[in-house]
């Protein structure tokens, strides 16, 4: 991004008013234009004809610093690269770091089929939403055009994720175009013997594609600034992630050399999203037990490390499990409040005999307990506190979870014990036994003590739910 | 006034045009074409306002070209009359050299501390380990690390839950802090060890501090490398507890864990000062309770800058190590560009990721979620991975437990490092060599 101020960027705005991109001034919209919340197109009226000059140059100063790749079509097409800072802290990390598995086309149908399957399906809950994964990456190991396309048209039958097609054979390649170029796969890759058929895939086929240069970034830079000359810039960098040694120290190097060039420095020509591929940790380690372990290491310094786009092997799920979560990690917006708004939620259809149960309004507390009962079919009311969105234990240490402030929640809520329960009695989370006193004692109610871990309500309640 | 143009020329007119259509159309061969500039009017600013009208002249023109006899569509390498885009021609790669500068804001060098001394420095230990030094982020190629990770295993002095997959590597040593010193040191490769006093929270054992401080003197006796010397959390009690266990291990120049802002620190300061320990400030996840603390301890307290180190809170992966992560790195920037509250070698309570149910769980909580597979494979690399994110932010040195997963932290960090050498391998055709 060019611009920092949000008077900078009022300029370039109608200046109306008007409200339609739904905030009350251009003003308070030229704001969030800085923090990405809006996009431009947001604001209808710019987009009139007449203000056709403002809108380009206004585009262009509020470009990412590393430009924008979108692979695939539809609901699940992912967004790579678009960051604009080098630390997480500054803002915020954009378009979380695509993930993608692999499947060969010296597999069986069978194997083929029941992988990319498990891609597609792995989900893992997760703060109020699924954490999922994004890619299928289809490897040549035969390269044979006719086997790879096969291969390609049964993931194509099988999935709708985007497609990495991987190939040096630009004969390959094509074929496999030949029957996915419609959902805007990536080309693997274009390297300095094959550019010129790649290229020419890429462009008539508009796909982005990888450009690989392991270990060598002058010969990186040289395929990024011809490509761009030919006209295509959906362009993703893979200087090669070697798996071990100093050729891996190396490679850190080079993650950290290209994103520094593009952002702080500006280069333009070299400002793309950058790919690695943990999965070469299978080149090196025999024991696949290993081999995953090592991979998922690899992810993960790549995740924090700049990282856009990676490709992965293992889909157990001591690989998937880490490599979401580090991902969310690192994604997460630190700018905004993780909570959720208190009040007193029904989970389910409680009846009168269902419990009370109380918990704060930390996203995370509130998501991890909400599914914690609802997956497990417990019908409850969830008191949320308002803790300033701070988990249980925090809220403790810190005061923001009293006695006094569940009694405000229930009384907010209009919530009547006498009325909705026949039972008069709360429960507290295991981490908040040190309120019983006080909460009895202010709001007159029976407490129970809760496990100290939410997923253990259920078995908790078989033996302490309904309260003699 | 009538101009001679190229067909090439007026593509390249054309391009700033909004005319998606002939984007990246090139043509090769000298067509040439007149056109008279003023009727046509074809400069940038009526391309740019024309849009789609510019694009009709562009096919205008190439009919017009077709019309009389060039031969366009053969030179264009185009079928008949539709305009699709066909692939220019760049005969070879434009060389080019990629450069990038070194981060010329980072003037300050982190404080190197060491832990351990050897009987020439009055102790007893068989080496000793010297943290920080840093003047880049970890890893970065700005400037060189002096001082490589090390990684302290936990030793209990008690018998204590812990999650199955860690237990099983420790079930024969628990009765015995001493064996089980000896046990990471040797079996697991720890580099230093920590003994926790735990049994001496008045809500276990309430083991007097003299007791414990027995305790101590067994794992310095049991193993020659430095000891870091935990309390049990219990704020009112800590300070007595390290105090006397600092007396014991006069001279060893041990972490004494921990200070921090709910308890007395100024004993825990004293009893550094006087049998020459090293602090461990801890504070957490607060970059400005950080700061304060370490103020305390300097101007307050009088502890020399080389007997800090830092501990600003490990909080487990899923579980709040986002905040660790950025405020380590936020910490260690600051330091760097020349906060001197803060660059100080930071340590990590990486057990800490043991607390995440997916670590130890046998299975999702939630029948929505896929699998989660065996949990002895779970655990390990949750351990790894929370260690692994923070020694990119700026760690030091971890506290761990697994065997395992210290074994793969120290790989992967001593590889960043550059002190693990191995043959080359070649990367050139991946996409078919991977075999798995
Ligand atoms: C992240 C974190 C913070 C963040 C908080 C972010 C936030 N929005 O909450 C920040 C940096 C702000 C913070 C600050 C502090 N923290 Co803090 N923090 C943590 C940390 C690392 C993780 C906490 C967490 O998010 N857990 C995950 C959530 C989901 O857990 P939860 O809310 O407790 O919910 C679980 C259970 O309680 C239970 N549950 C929830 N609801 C219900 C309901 C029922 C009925 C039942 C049965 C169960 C149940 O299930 C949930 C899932 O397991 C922990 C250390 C750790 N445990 O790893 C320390 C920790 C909680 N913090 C601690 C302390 C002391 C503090 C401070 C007081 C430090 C200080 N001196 O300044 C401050 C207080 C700040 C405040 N309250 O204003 C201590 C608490 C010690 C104690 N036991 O009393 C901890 C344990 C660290 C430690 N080892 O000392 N902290
Ligand atoms: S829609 Fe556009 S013009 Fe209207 S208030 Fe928003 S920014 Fe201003």
């Amino acid at each position: 991004m060019k611009v920092n101020s949000p008077l900078q960027v009022y300029k370039y705005l109608p200046q109306t008013n008007c409200g339609e991109c739904g905030e009350a001034t251009c003003m308070a919209f030229a704001s969030h234009l800085l923090d990405r919340s809006n996009k431009i197109e947001d604001c209808p009226p710019i987009l009139d004809g007449k203000y056709k000059k403002k809108y380009l140059e206004l585009s262009e100063l509020l470009a990412s610093e590393i430009r924008e790749v979108i692979a695939g079509v539809g609901e699940t097409a992912v967004k790579i690269g678009g960051d604009d800072v080098l630390y997480r802290h500054q803002l915020t990390f954009f378009d979380p770091t695509v993930l993608a598995y692999d499947v060969s086309d010296t597999m069986s149908e069978e194997e083929l089929v029941g992988r990319v399957k498990k891609i597609s399906e792995f989900k893992k809950f997760y703060v109020g939403a699924f954490l999922k994964v994004d890619m299928v990456a289809v490897r040549s190991t035969s390269n044979d055009p006719s086997k790879f396309k096969a291969a390609v048209k049964k993931v194509t039958e099988t999935t709708t994720l985007p497609l990495i097609l991987c190939s040096f054979n630009p004969e390959v390649l094509a074929a496999g175009l030949e029957v996915c170029a419609d959902r805007k796969p990536i080309l693997y890759a274009a390297t300095k013997e094959n550019w010129q058929q790649v290229s020419e895939l890429a462009l008539e086929h508009k796909t982005p594609v990888v450009l690989f240069s392991p270990g060598d970034l002058d010969e990186l830079k040289t395929l990024a600034v011809s490509f761009k000359e030919i006209g295509i810039n959906d362009i993703i960098l893979d200087p090669g992630t070697y798996p071990r040694g100093e050729q891996l120290k190396t490679t850190f190097e080079n993650f950290l050399k290209l994103r520094r060039a593009g952002i702080k420095e500006g280069q333009k020509d070299i400002a793309y999203p950058i790919m690695a591929t943990p999965i070469t940790s299978w080149m090196v380690n025999e024991d696949p037990i290993t081999a995953s372990y090592w991979e998922t290491v690899l992810a993960s310094v790549f995740t924090v490390k700049y990282g856009d786009m990676m490709i992965m092997h293992s889909i157990e799920p001591y690989a998937l499990l880490p490599e979401v979560h580090i991902r969310s990690t690192i994604f997460t917006d630190p700018r905004t409040p993780v909570r959720v708004d208190p009040g007193v939620y029904e989970v389910g259809s409680p009846t009168k005999d269902s419990p009370v149960i109380i918990t704060t309004n930390f996203a995370l507390t509130y998501y991890t307990v909400e599914s914690d009962i609802s997956s497990n079919d417990i019908n409850c009311y969830l008191a949320t506190v308002d803790t300033d969105g701070i988990g249980v234990q925090a809220s403790v240490a810190g005061g923001q979870l009293t006695a006094a402030k569940i009694k405000e929640t229930f009384d907010n809520a209009g919530f009547d014990f006498k009325e909705k329960t026949s039972h008069n009695t709360v429960i507290l989370p295991g981490m908040a036994a040190r309120l019983q006193g006080d909460v009895e004692d202010t709001t007159g109610l029976n407490v129970k003590i809760g496990p100290p871990d939410s997923g253990r309500i259920f078995g908790w309640m078989e033996t302490n739910w309904p309260p003699k | 006034m009538a101009k001679k143009m190229k067909i090439n020329d007026v593509i390249e007119l054309l391009k700033d045009a909004d005319v998606e259509a002939l984007e990246g159309v090139t043509f090769e061969g000298d067509i040439e074409l007149e056109i008279d500039e003023t009727a046509a009017g074809i400069d940038s600013l009526f391309a740019y306002t024309m849009g789609q009208e510019t694009a009709k002249i562009g096919l205008y023109l190439l009919n017009l070209a077709r019309s009389v006899g060039y031969p366009v569509d053969q030179i264009a390498g185009m079928p008949a009359q539709p305009l699709a885009p066909s692939v220019p021609k760049l005969s070879k790669l434009i060389e080019s050299k990629f450069s990038v500068g070194t981060n010329d804001e980072w003037k300050t060098q982190i404080q190197e501390v060491t832990l351990g001394a050897t009987s020439s420095d009055g102790g007893t230990r068989g080496h000793t380990i010297t943290l920080g030094g840093e003047k880049a982020l970890p890893y970065y190629f700005d400037a060189p690390m002096p001082n490589r990770n090390y990684v302290t295993i936990d030793v209990f002095d008690m018998p204590i839950g812990m999650a199955k997959a860690v237990k099983s590597n420790y079930e024969d040593v628990m009765e015995d802090p001493g064996e089980w010193a000896k046990k990471v040191v040797k079996e697991f490769n720890a580099d230093l060890v920590t003994i926790h006093l735990i049994s001496t929270d008045p809500l276990l054992n309430d083991t007097p501090a003299v007791e414990a401080s027995k305790t101590v003197e067994e794992v310095l006796q049991a193993v020659d490398v430095p000891i870091v010397i935990g309390g049990s959390g219990n704020p009112e009690k800590d300070p007595l507890v390290l105090e006397r266990a600092a007396e014991v291990a006069e001279g060893e120049r041990c972490l004494l864990a921990s200070a921090s802002l709910n308890l007395d620190y100024e004993r825990i300061a004293a009893a550094a000062n006087k049998y020459g320990h090293v602090v461990l400030s801890w504070t957490q996840l607060e970059i400005n309770a950080q700061k304060e603390l370490n103020r305390k301890l300097m101007k307050q307290c009088g502890v020399d800058r080389d007997r800090i180190i830092v501990d600003p809170t490990t909080a487990a992966l899923g579980y709040g190590l986002d905040y660790a992560y950025s405020n380590m790195e936020r910490i260690r920037l600051a330091g760097l560009i020349g906060d001197e509250e803060l660059n100080f070698p930071m340590s990590s309570g990486t057990t800490n990721a043991w607390g995440a149910r997916e670590a130890w769980m046998v299975s999702s909580p939630l029948k929505e979620d896929s699998d989660w597979g065996p949990r002895e494979y779970r655990g390990p690399i949750w351990e790894i991975v929370t260690g692994l994110t923070l020694a990119l932010g700026g760690n030091d040195l971890f506290m761990m437990m697994h065997p395992g997963a210290v074994k793969v932290l120290k790989e992967i960090t001593q590889t960043l490092f550059g002190s693990i050498k191995t043959d080359e391998i070649d990367l050139s055709n991946w996409v078919a060599e991977v075999v798995a």
